[in-house]
C-alpha cells in the first residue's frame, strides 16, 4: 500500500534514482560504440535500468509488512 | 485475402465487440458489480497514454533519432514512482469534490472560478485537437496502405483526395458516433464511464499484443534474435548511426526535457486525467498501477528499436515511411493475419485516444465553457428551466461532434505538413502549462485565482508564440518571415530564439520561456495579496487533506424543498431523488424529507451538482437558492489566520450592528406611535363617557324629580318629560354616531357604491330638513342647477354628510336673519359642493380642530342651556366618509363672516356611464 509513508518514501527514492539513471551525465558513460550482450551499450543500459526500476517498484509495492 | 471490405468488416466487428463490452460493463456497474473495480483494469486503461503516435510513431521516431523515442515513456515511469505523493492526493481531492475534468480541478482549486475553468478548457482544446488529427491521419493511412495489399504503396498526401473519398472523414464520423454512444448515454453525477473504461482496457491489451506480435515476428521470424539485428545494423553505415544517442550536450538537454514533459503529460493530458483521476474507482488501485503501468510502457517499447532497424534495412531506399514499418514489414512478408492484427492494434490505439480525449474535452467544454455562458444569458431563461439534464447531454454530444470535426479539419488542412508530425510534443508542451497551477495548487496554499489566471494565460501565450505559430509557419499557413527575423523584424523576438536564447531545440526553448512566464505569473501575482475566503477554503481542501474534511463549505442553509428541484433540473428528477435518499440514509434518516436544512445538506447538493455541471457552475447554481448567513467568528478563525480576513469579518459585524441600530430606531418610533394611539384611545373613551353622562345625568335628574314629587303640575311635568325625551334622542343619536364612527374607523362599515347624482342628493337632504329650517325661519338657497354631476359613492352616506353639513349650518346661523346657501359645481375631474352660512364664523385655529372627535368650535355652546348643540362627531364622520371616496372636506371661514364647508369628490369617469358597482 502506498498509503504507508515508508513505502511512499521508498518509491520517491526510486524516482530520484530513476532521474539519475535516465539522464546526463550517467548516460554519457554508456554513449559509446561497442557491444553489450549483442546490444549497443546505451540501449542496453536504458532498457536494463528501466526494467530494474520497475522490478524494484514491484518489490516495494507488493512486499508485506511495514 | 485482405480486400477493402474485409478490412472494413473487421473494423466494424472489432468496434462492435468493444461496444458490447462497454455495454456489459455499464450493466454490471448499474447492478453494483463493477467490472473495472480492480487494479489490473485500472493500469491497462492508463495505457490510453499510448496512441498511434506510440504504435506507429515510436518506430518512426526511432528510425529518425535512435533511442530518442524512449524519454516519452521514461517520464511516466518516474511520475508513477511519485504517485503516492501526487496522483494519490489528486484522486483523493477529486473524489471529495467530485471533480470531473482537469479544467474543473483548476477552477475548483482557485475559488471555483468559471473564468479559470474556461481558460483551461480553451488551452486544452487548442493543444489537443491537432493530436486528435494525428490519430485520424494514422487510421486513414493504415487503411489506405492495407487496401493496396499485397503491394506496398504509400498513401497519397492528405488533402489531395476529394472530400468524400477521404477515408479519414469516415473515420472521424464513425469515431464521433462511437464516442457519443460511449460517453453520453446518460448523465452520471460522478461523470464516470465504466463501460468506456472497460473498452479502453481491452483496447490497451489488443494494441500491446499486436505490437508484441510484430516484434516477435521481426526479431525471430525475419532474423535470428535481437543480437542478429544489431549486428546486421552495425554493418550498414546509415543504420548504424541510429544505434547511439547524439553526442552533443544539447541532445542530453533535449532528452531531459522530454522526460520532464512526458512526466507531466501523463498526468495532465485531459484523457490521462480522465482515466487516472476521474474514472478511478478506488484510490487503492493506484498502488498496483504504480508498477503495472510502467511495465506496460516497457513492454510496448521493447521491440521498437529492433523493428525500426529491421525496417530501415528492409526498405533501404527510403520509399517507405518509417512511421508505417509496423504495418509494412508483415505485409512485405505476406503475413495477412499479423497485418490485420497490427491494423486492429493501430485502430485500438487511435479509437482509445479519441474516445477518452473527446469525452474529457466535451465534459470540459460543456461544464466550463458552454453552460456558464448559457446560464448567464438571461434571454434564454435557462436559469428557470425545469429540467436541464437533457440539454447537458445534448451539449456534450454536440461538443464531441464539433471537436472531431475540428480534428478532421486540422488533418485536412495540415496534411503532411510539419505541424502534424511534431504535434505530439507540441500538445505535451501545451498541457505542461497546467503543471504549475495543478501541482502548486496541491502543495501551496498561497496560490490565488488571479495568479493562476495570469500564469496560465502567460504560459499559453508564450507557448503559442514560440511553438504553435512557428509550426503553422513551417506548414506554410503563415508567412515564415517572422521565424527568421522576429516579429516586426525585431531580432530579439524571433520565436525560436526568444531574447537571443540559442543552442536549444524548439521544445526545450519553448518550455524554458513558457514555464518561466507561467511560474513567474502564477507565483508573482499570487503573492500580490492574501487569498480571499473562498480561495483559502479551497486551498485548505486541496492542500490540507484530512484536517480539511470538517470545514463547512457554506455558511448558510437551504432545505430539501429548494435543493432537490435544483439538482433534479441537471441530473433528472429520478437520479436526484435517489441521491438525496441515499444521503438521508447515510445520515440515519428514514426519508429524504427528514433532512434538516443545514450546511451539510447544501455541501452535499453542491458536490452532487459539481459532478454534472462542474464545480464553478454548481457553486453559482447553489448560491441562487441558499440564503447565506454571515460567517461565524469560529469559522472565520478556523479557515484563516490572516488579519485582513478578520478585518473583513469585523466590517461585516459593524454593518450588522448598524442594521440593528436602524431597526431599533424604527421599533422605537413604532412604539411611540402605539403609545400615542393608546393615549388617544383613552382620551376618546373618557370623552365618550363624559358625553354620555351629560344627557344621562339630565334624564336621571328630571326622572327623579318626577318620581319623587307627585304633586308637580301638569305643565311642569310635560316640560320635564319633553326634556327627557329630547335628551334620550340626543343620547341615542350620540350612541349611533359613536357606533358609526367605530365602524368607519375599523373599516367594517358596509358601503354600497354606485353612481350618484350629487344634485339629487342635495335636493333630498334639503327637503328632509325643510321643516327645521322653517321652524327657525332660516332661508335655504339651493344652487343645484347642474344636473348630471355624477360621482361614485354610497348614496346614503353622502346623504348623511349633506344632512350633517346643513344641520350644522342651521345650528349656528341666527334665527330670522339666517341664510344658508348650498352650491354645486365641478371641473372635469371633480365635483365640488359647498354649504355656506352667515353664522359667527370659526377662528382660524379652530378650523382643523372641529374635524376632531368631540371637539367643537368656540362659541358653539348654547347660550341659554350651556349645553353643546351637537355631539361633536358629525364633522369627523363626514370627513371619514368623503375621504373614503377619495374626496376632501374642509372649511373656509373668518370670524364674523360666516363659515363655508366645502367638499370635493372625484367625478365619475364618462359621467353618464352605466352604474358601477
Amino acid at each position: 500500500m502506498i498509503r504507508s509513508r515508508l513505502k511512499a518514501q521508498r518509491l520517491a527514492f526510486l524516482f530520484l534514482l530513476g532521474c539519475f539513471f535516465f539522464n546526463y551525465p550517467l548516460l554519457s558513460v554508456f554513449n559509446r560504440g561497442g557491444d553489450f550482450f549483442g546490444m549497443p551499450p546505451l540501449y542496453a543500459w536504458l532498457m536494463g535500468s528501466w526494467l530494474a526500476l520497475i522490478v524494484q517498484m514491484i518489490w516495494v509495492v507488493e512486499s508485506r509488512g511495514d | 485475402m485482405l480486400q477493402g471490405w474485409v478490412i472494413v468488416l473487421a473494423s466494424f466487428v472489432y468496434l462492435g465487440i468493444l461496444f458490447a463490452i462497454a455495454w456489459y460493463a455499464d450493466r454490471r456497474a448499474d447492478s453494483g458489480r463493477s467490472l473495472i473495480a480492480n487494479p489490473v483494469v485500472y493500469a491497462l486503461s492508463l495505457g490510453v497514454y499510448c496512441t498511434t503516435w506510440t504504435f506507429y510513431g515510436s518506430v518512426g521516431r526511432a528510425a529518425a533519432s535512435g533511442i530518442g523515442f524512449l524519454p516519452i515513456y521514461l517520464g511516466p515511469t518516474l511520475l508513477f514512482a511519485l504517485a503516492g505523493f501526487v496522483l494519490h492526493k489528486m484522486i483523493k481531492v477529486a473524489k471529495a469534490n467530485r471533480i470531473t475534468s482537469i479544467a474543473d480541478f483548476v477552477a475548483s482549486r482557485y475559488g471555483k472560478s468559471q473564468l479559470l475553468g474556461g481558460l483551461v478548457t480553451v488551452i486544452a482544446v487548442v493543444g489537443v485537437i491537432p493530436y486528435i488529427a494525428l490519430q485520424l491521419k494514422a487510421v486513414s493511412n493504415s487503411f489506405a496502405i492495407l487496401a493496396s495489399y499485397p503491394e506496398i504503396i504509400m498513401p497519397a498526401k492528405a488533402g489531395a483526395v476529394p472530400l468524400f473519398q477521404d477515408s479519414a472523414l469516415y473515420v472521424a464520423m464513425i469515431l464521433a458516433a462511437f464516442t457519443i454512444l460511449f460517453g453520453t448515454r446518460h448523465l452520471d453525477a460522478t461523470e464516470r464511464h465504466e463501460g468506456m473504461v472497460a473498452a479502453i482496457a481491452v483496447e490497451s491489451t489488443v494494441k500491446l499484443i499486436a505490437f508484441l506480435a510484430v516484434g516477435v515476428f521481426v526479431v525471430w521470424g525475419m532474423h535470428q534474435g535481437v543480437g542478429d539485428i544489431f549486428a546486421q545494423a552495425a554493418a550498414v553505415p546509415t543504420v548504424a548511426r541510429r544505434l547511439a544517442t547524439a553526442d552533443s550536450p544539447a541532445a542530453y538537454g533535449t532528452w531531459g526535457t522530454l522526460i520532464f514533459l512526458s512526466l507531466f503529460a501523463s498526468l495532465l493530458l485531459p484523457r490521462q486525467f480522465q482515466i487516472a483521476v476521474v474514472e478511478n474507482v478506488d484510490a487503492k488501485h493506484l498502488s498496483r498501477a504504480v508498477w503495472m503501468f510502467p511495465l506496460y510502457l516497457f513492454l510496448i517499447n521493447l521491440f521498437v528499436l529492433p523493428v525500426a532497424l529491421a525496417g530501415m534495412m528492409h526498405f533501404p531506399n527510403g520509399t517507405v515511411d518509417a512511421d508505417t514499418f509496423v504495418l509494412t514489414l508483415p505485409m512485405a512478408h505476406q503475413q495477412e493475419a499479423l497485418t490485420l492484427l497490427v491494423y486492429i492494434g493501430g485502430l485500438s490505439a487511435a479509437t482509445g485516444m479519441v474516445i477518452v480525449e473527446t469525452i474529457a474535452l466535451s465534459t470540459m467544454v460543456c461544464n466550463d465553457l458552454v453552460m456558464p455562458l448559457l446560464l448567464r444569458l438571461p434571454m434564454l431563461g435557462l436559469a428557470a428551466r425545469a429540467d436541464l439534464s437533457g440539454l447537458l447531454l445534448e451539449i456534450r454530444r454536440w461538443a464531441i461532434a464539433v471537436i472531431l470535426c475540428l480534428g478532421y479539419l486540422y488533418f485536412r488542412v495540415a496534411g503532411e505538413a510539419y505541424a502534424l508530425v511534431s504535434i505530439g510534443l507540441i500538445s505535451f508542451a501545451a498541457v505542461a502549462q497546467f503543471a504549475p497551477v495543478v501541482i502548486g495548487g496541491l502543495f501551496w496554499k498561497g496560490g490565488t485565482r488571479d495568479g493562476a489566471l495570469f500564469g496560465l494565460a502567460a504560459g499559453f501565450a508564450v507557448w503559442a508564440y514560440t511553438l504553435l505559430l512557428p509550426s503553422f509557419a513551417k506548414s506554410g499557413w503563415l508567412p515564415d518571415g517572422f521565424i527568421a527575423h522576429g516579429l516586426f523584424g525585431i531580432d530579439l523576438l524571433r520565436p525560436q530564439h526568444l531574447f537571443g536564447l540559442t543552442g536549444l531545440d524548439e521544445i526545450t526553448h519553448c518550455l524554458v520561456w513558457s514555464l518561466l512566464a507561467n511560474l513567474g505569473g502564477y507565483i508573482g501575482v499570487s503573492l500580490q495579496r492574501v487569498p480571499n475566503v473562498r480561495e483559502a477554503r479551497q486551498a485548505t481542501l486541496f492542500v490540507g487533506g484530512a484536517e480539511a474534511a470538517g470545514l463547512p463549505g457554506w455558511h448558510g442553509s437551504a432545505g430539501v424543498a429548494d435543493l432537490l428541484p435544483l439538482a433534479g433540473r441537471f441530473l433528472g428528477a429520478e437520479r436526484a431523488q435517489d441521491a438525496f435518499t441515499r444521503h438521508a440514509q447515510q445520515r440515519g434518516l428514514q426519508s429524504l424529507h427528514e433532512l434538516p436544512a443545514d450546511t451539510r445538506l447544501v455541501n452535499f447538493a453542491e458536490t452532487l451538482l459539481a459532478g454534472a455541471i462542474g464545480s464553478a457552475s454548481a457553486r453559482a447554481m447553489v448560491a441562487s437558492v441558499v440564503t447565506e448567513e454571515p460567517l461565524g467568528i469560529n469559522e472565520v478563525m478556523n479557515i484563516l489566520d490572516e488579519a485582513s480576513q478578520v478585518r473583513a469579518y469585523t466590517r461585516e459585524l459593524e454593518q450588522k450592528s448598524l442594521e440593528l441600530t436602524r431597526a431599533t430606531a424604527e421599533l422605537r418610533e413604532a412604539n411611540a406611535r402605539l403609545r400615542e394611539l393608546d393615549r388617544m384611545k383613552d382620551d376618546f373613551i373618557s370623552t365618550v363617557t363624559h358625553e354620555l353622562r351629560t344627557p344621562l345625568t339630565s334624564i336621571r335628574a328630571f326622572s327623579e324629580m318626577l318620581h319623587d314629587d307627585p304633586k308637580i303640575d301638569l305643565a311642569q311635568r310635560s316640560r320635564f318629560l319633553g326634556i327627557i325625551v329630547s335628551e334620550t334622542v340626543r343620547l341615542s343619536r350620540l350612541i349611533n354616531q359613536i357606533l358609526d364612527l367605530a365602524k368607519l374607523e375599523s373599516g367594517r362599515a358596509e358601503w354600497t357604491v354606485a353612481a350618484v347624482d350629487v344634485a339629487e342628493v342635495i335636493r333630498e337632504a334639503a327637503e328632509s330638513l325643510t321643516a327645521l329650517f322653517a321652524e327657525k325661519h332660516v332661508t335655504l338657497e339651493l344652487d343645484a342647477s347642474h344636473p348630471g354631476l355624477m360621482v361614485l359613492a354610497d348614496r346614503d352616506r353622502l346623504m348623511q354628510v349633506m344632512v350633517n353639513l346643513l344641520s350644522n349650518a342651521l345650528k349656528f346661523v341666527p334665527a330670522e336673519s339666517g341664510r344658508v346657501k348650498v352650491g354645486a359645481g365641478g371641473t372635469v375631474n371633480e365635483v365640488r359642493v359647498s354649504v355656506a352660512d352667515n353664522g359667527p364664523g370659526i377662528q382660524s385655529e379652530d378650523q382643523e380642530v372641529i374635524f376632531d372627535k368631540f371637539r367643537q368650535g368656540a362659541g358653539t355652546t348654547d347660550v341659554l342651556t350651556d349645553k353643546p348643540q351637537g355631539t361633536g362627531l358629525g364633522l369627523p364622520i363626514s370627513r371619514q366618509i368623503i375621504e373614503y371616496f377619495n374626496g376632501r372636506l374642509w372649511v373656509e371661514s373668518a370670524p364674523g363672516a360666516g363659515a363655508r364647508f366645502v367638499f370635493t369628490l372625484p367625478r365619475q369617469a364618462g359621467d353618464n356611464d352605466q352604474n358601477a358597482d
